[in-house]
């Protein structure tokens, strides 16, 4: 346990120093449009986050992760229009979807409805969110003053500030330390969240829910909490996004959005925070490359990566990388140390 | 036990239904504390029925279960498990995906802080003899094995009583042996309720002994006079007669 505490201690380590490297040298590698290029995609990182927590931790198959983003972008424009200071607007953008996720959550899972239910009810709840979203074109959807757009959506959003200086915006340049700084406290936090005993519940739940319940757990609340959490991240994540293109359109809800944030966390690997994450730029990136050419459609080559992966490295591509560096490089002590699913791994 | 002492569990008319079928067929069963009963019968008898009933995975259809008096029927399998009672399941219920070491801690969790939880599932693990495959995974192990582990993780629970759903099943002799002493020793301090065909285990561990069949009690008393009892000898023939 020592060994396995130690060298948890190691892989959060070298990540935290790998995540500040990206973000302070990107900016001298990358100019200004490739900078904000890779600030969407870690916008979209955090997302995947979310969906990777609740997911492959909490064992909670939600398709609509992409709700509570939605809600986080609008929240933090019609927030930041109203307030004119962003620090307010942010708070807001995280707890307004998580409250959401946490009312959700509490009539899914102390309603006792069935795993697959939980998909269906999630899926249904983006659809509804985006066709409401889409049909509050007209001044009659203003909220303060902020209208809501309808499905033209909220153009020129206020961007960040520094805290208590409306006046102060940041940058394209300077939005970028916020968004990966964001991943970055996102990740610590997750990490956190699994090593405490709270967090190694909530694996036992999605390991064995009889088992748990047998042992004194109540599931139901587990689950709930997890949901919730899941929901602010992504909520975090929506507010990036708005930032990044000072817009936000109920496209944020569609289900194309909800099935995007699913393959990056499969193409990743489900069961870990770092595959999520290079899920999402790498298959954001890919999108770009596709984009930028015409022949093919780019949803096609999506969907045939996707199949590829999940018939060719089902796990995802991190926990198969992992295993293999693990076989070249640690020897196995006698009794056999097998790998740990539950340590909170990167 | 006292005679007018509040009895550790107490199930009164205890009676599941399955569309047609009468799994548990109004069952009176009282155990005193520190009391340890074998349960036995035939396959389909109810035992299994009568744990679930006693742990909240099923409510009855009719009856009440009073744990040290107070009414448990109907609760949830976390708030029973609350009140002190533990359960290793006839199907092994254990995490596959975690180490033997984090399934009893995660027992011992519920009670403690992560330190203590710790220091408690190492001797737990150190006492129930799995100190050696501590890191392995579970789902990895050996049946007897993921027996061992679930009988650890339900002791890190320090429950009052526990029920073990037939905990030798697929242990060889030497496996079955140990495994009755270390029933014996965990009578000590706790009560228990074993369910097991094995009457070579049954002959190791019992006193009292309860004879279920066809949902209801055959006979209930020590276990030389059940064991002798010809009717009980006509329910397991063809098994491996007392
Ligand atoms: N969920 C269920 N639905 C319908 N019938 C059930 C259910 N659970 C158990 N039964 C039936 O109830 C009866 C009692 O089953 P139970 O598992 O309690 O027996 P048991 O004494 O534990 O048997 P064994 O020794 O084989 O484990 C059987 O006829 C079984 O088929
Ligand atoms: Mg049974």
């Amino acid at each position: 346990m020592a060994g396995a505490i130690a060298s948890g201690w190691a892989s959060f380590a070298a990540m935290l120093l790998a995540g500040l490297v990206l973000m302070f040298g990107l900016p001298h590698v990358f100019d200004l449009f490739g900078l904000l290029q890779m600030t969407v995609f870690v916008a979209m990182a955090v997302l995947a986050l979310s969906q990777g927590f609740i997911w492959g931790y909490g064992g909670i198959m939600s398709f609509g992760q992409s709700a509570f983003f939605g809600l986080g972008g609008y929240t933090y424009a019609v927030a930041v229009m109203n307030l004119g200071d962003s620090t307010g607007a942010v708070a807001l953008a995280i707890a307004l979807p998580a409250a959401f996720a946490a009312l959700l959550g509490y009539f899914m899972f102390y309603g006792r409805i069935s795993d697959a239910y939980v998909g269906v009810v999630t899926l249904t709840v983006t659809v509804i969110l985006f066709n409401v979203f889409n049909s509050t074109a007209g001044d009659w959807y203003t909220i303060g003053n902020a209208p809501l757009g309808g499905f033209n959506g909220m153009p020129s959003v206020p961007p960040l500030n520094i805290p208590g200086h409306p006046d102060e915006p940041l940058d394209p340049g300077q939005l970028w330390y916020a968004a990966m700084g964001s991943l970055i406290l996102v990740y610590v936090l997750l990490r956190g969240v699994l090593a405490s005993r709270f967090g190694r519940v909530v694996v036992a739940i999605r390991e064995n829910e009889t088992r748990a319940m047998l042992l004194g757990y109540d599931p139901r609340l587990y689950k709930l909490l997890t949901f919730t959490l899941g929901g602010g991240i992504a909520g975090l994540a929506g507010c990036l996004f708005t930032n990044w293109g000072s817009f936000i359109s109920p496209t944020a809800f569609s289900l194309a959005q909800s099935a995007q944030i699913i393959i990056f966390v499969l193409v990743g690997g489900l069961g870990t925070l770092l595959g999520p994450i290079l899920g999402a730029v790498a298959i954001q990136y890919m999108v770009t490359l596709i984009g930028a050419q015409q022949k093919v459609d780019g949803n096609l080559i999506v969907g045939v990566v996707l199949i590829g992966f999940v018939l060719l490295v089902p796990q995802g591509v991190v926990p198969v990388v992992r295993n293999v560096l693990q076989r070249l490089f640690v020897r196995t002590p006698r009794g056999g140390t097998a790998p740990v699913a539950s340590e909170a791994r990167p | 036990m006292n005679a007018d002492a509040v009895p550790l569990l107490e199930a009164r008319g205890m009676t599941m239904r399955f569309g047609g079928v009468t799994a548990v067929n109004n069952v009176d069963f009282v155990l005193g504390e520190v009391e340890l009963r074998c349960l036995i019968g035939p396959n389909g008898a109810g035992k299994s029925t009568f744990f679930k009933m006693l742990t909240g995975q099923l409510t009855p259809t009719a009856g009440t279960v009073r744990f040290r008096g107070e009414d448990i029927t109907g609760a949830y399998p976390h708030q029973v498990a609350r009140r002190g009672v533990g359960i290793k399941t006839q199907v092994p219920n254990v995490f596959d995906g975690l180490t033997v070491r984090e399934n009893v801690f995660v027992a011992a969790a519920r009670l403690h802080q992560a330190r203590t939880a710790r220091r408690i599932a190492d001797e737990t693990i150190e006492h129930v003899g799995l100190t050696r495959i501590a890191g392995r995974m579970v789902g990895q192990l050996a049946h007897g094995q993921r027996q061992w582990v679930e009988i650890a993780a339900v002791l890190a629970q320090e429950p009052d009583l526990l029920l073990l759903d037939e905990p030798a099943a697929g242990m060889n002799k030497e496996e079955v042996a140990r495994t009755s002493e270390l029933i014996r020793e965990i009578n000590k301090t706790k009560a228990l309720i074993v369910v097991e065909h094995d009457m070579q285990f049954i002959r190791m561990i019992a006193k009292t002994v309860t004879v279920f069949n066809q949902g209801s009690i055959l006979i209930e008393d020590d276990v030389h006079t059940v064991l002798s009892n010809q009717s009980v000898r006509d329910v397991y023939l063809g098994r491996q007669a007392a």
